[in-house]
């Protein structure tokens, strides 16, 4: 019993030393040349991969690099990523901004009503979004797409951007849209990173600095509400709106989505939306759905009120109406 | 004993008909006040600040104002004439109208021969003095015969398009500027008249001004 004991002690002890890399110190033969060769072609393959972790991008700084998720910044965190920005506006547009971290006013959930029997499609109000939330002047971006509509239709695929005659037409209507900002926003789900999130007051805001820019929340966006950053936005130096938030109008970057915030360094503050303000119409009615005697609220009740693609569930926080 | 129960029974009926009366009775003379106190300012602001008061969400809530732009006073017209300076002269509508005996034969613009020809009246089936008030050319009238400020013409303008200003009251109509929120600063609203023009008031026909240049609008920029 013991001599077997130990010399199955034996064969374990020479198999252990027989332990090695499969494809070394192993007689030459064609098979383990080959796997030399594959295991040779998968490192450099997989090298290959993950050589962007090695450097840092030529247009990223390495605070920016290093940066954390918008959620997990500390005060001071954000102090100096604040300043960081303001120094890189400062820079790359010559504009001298400030930029401010608003938070959702407790209690209030915010909800926007547009009237389509007053809306005439005049446009004003994606030309006030442009100046306000300092899109690419190159492709005078916008977070408003106002559509023009056969009466009768409801589908707002058949509407069309393009129209460039007097408005209104007899036979069409003019919509509005811009982020629904959705009590379940697929865009959201959608978003592989969380660089994408609903704030307390209904808000779907977006970590510029945190995405990745692979825009599966815009194949999400039932809406179409949310732009990527082909190029990197040029506005002139005086057309800088100084007045910014980090999840809100300040200058992204290049390659990051972006979307409607409901200009949340405005409203959070107690102020109207710019496209509000810019309506010359008076079609858009903006407020607090938890306060009973707001004017959304009133509109509500008292309207024939829709809301967008009501049968994809996302329930908006964005409402359509008509005056009769 | 049945017959004290009745009595009490009435009592009760009747104090709470007297309660229901008064507090009927008080809403009416509130609303009254306010709209003594004249003009749509003051009403829509007092509207408000009621709003306020009513939800009791607190003391310190101070609600800021709501200001509804005004016009500043009477018109004044053009005469075509040129002072020294060259500036046009420019005279208030009693100038003329003090001497002159209004004729009611005269409903449209098209019916002058001397003065205010060209202007263009498309508004419904009224006539110049259905609002214009011949009494005071510096005013204006409203349906039952009363003279109302050309300041106050919302009121004028609400005698027959009720269902707007509802609409205007609840913030549904007309626009704003200023603070959806009055806890933290004030409001501006335009009136009728600074978005319709009285004697045309159909709001006017635009050329839209601004594009964005979506990229699926354009040709692909590459083959591939």
């Amino acid at each position: 019993m013991i001599a077997d004991d130990d010399s199955s002690q034996k064969k374990q002890a020479n198999s252990t030393d027989d332990w090695s890399l499969p494809v070394v110190d192993q007689p030459s033969t064609r098979r383990t040349a080959l796997k030399a060769a594959g295991a040779a072609l998968g490192l450099a393959a997989f090298g290959n991969a993950i050589s962007p972790l090695w450097s840092i991008p030529e247009n990223v700084s390495v605070d920016e690099f290093l940066q954390q998720h918008y959620k997990e910044l500390s005060k001071d965190d954000k102090q100096r990523v604040f300043e960081r920005l303001e120094a890189e506006a400062k820079e790359d547009y010559g504009a001298d901004v400030t930029i401010s971290d608003p938070q959702p006013i407790p209690g209030v959930r915010f909800g926007y009503a547009i009237n389509l029997s007053k809306c005439n499609g005049n446009g004003a109000c994606m030309e006030a979004c442009n100046k306000e939330n300092n899109h690419d002047r190159g492709v005078d971006q916008s977070y408003i797409r106002v559509l023009e509509m056969s009466k009768g239709s409801m589908d707002m695929e058949l509407g069309t951007t393009t129209y460039d005659h007097t408005v209104p037409q007899d036979d069409k209507f003019y919509m509005p849209v811009q982020c629904q900002q959705c009590e379940n926003p697929p865009c959201v789900s959608a978003c592989p990173i969380e660089a994408t999130w609903q704030e307390d007051d209904g808000i779907v805001v977006v970590d510029y600095n945190w995405c990745i820019g692979c825009r599966y929340c815009e194949a999400a966006c039932p809406y179409h509400a949310r732009r990527f950053n082909w190029e990197q936005p040029e506005i002139p130096a005086d057309e800088v709106n100084p007045d910014q938030g980090y999840l809100s109008n300040r200058i992204r970057p290049q390659g990051v989505m972006e979307k409607c915030h409901f200009c949340l360094h405005r409203t959070r503050e107690g102020r109207a939306p710019a496209c509000l303000e810019a309506c010359s119409t008076g079609a858009r009615v903006f407020g607090d759905l938890n306060d009973p005697d707001s004017d959304i609220n009133w509109v509500l009740k008292n309207k024939r009120v829709f809301v967008l693609k009501e049968e994809l569930g996302t329930q908006p926080n964005f409402f359509y109406f008509f005056d009769s | 004993m049945p017959h004290s129960l009745f009595i009490v029974a009435l009592l009760c009926i009747a104090f709470a008909g007297v309660g229901a009366a008064m507090t009927g009775e008080d809403v009416d003379s509130k609303e009254a006040g306010i709209n003594k106190s004249g003009g749509t300012a003051v009403r829509v602001a007092a509207h408000g600040v009621g709003d306020n008061s009513g939800s009791d969400t607190g003391p310190s809530r101070a609600d800021f104002p709501i200001e509804i732009l005004k016009p500043l006073g009477p018109p004044r017209v053009t005469t075509g004439l040129k002072d020294a300076d060259g500036s046009e002269v420019m005279v208030a509508c009693s100038t003329c109208h003090t001497t002159r005996p209004p004729n009611h034969q005269n409903k449209t613009a098209r019916d002058l021969d001397e003065f205010h020809g060209g202007t263009v009246l498309a508004h419904g089936t009224v006539s110049c003095l259905s609002c214009h008030n011949e009494r005071d050319y510096d005013a204006l009238r409203l349906a039952d015969g009363s003279r109302v400020e050309f300041s106050d013409v919302m009121t004028l303008c609400a005698q027959c398009h009720g269902a707007q200003m509802t609409s205007y009251e609840h913030g549904a109509h007309g626009g704003m500027n200023g603070f959806w929120d009055l806890t933290r600063g004030p409001r501006t609203k335009h009136n009728c008249i600074d978005c319709h023009n009285p004697h045309a008031p159909q709001f006017p026909k635009m050329q839209p001004m601004f594009k964005p240049k979506d990229r699926f609008l354009e040709q692909p920029r590459t083959e591939h």
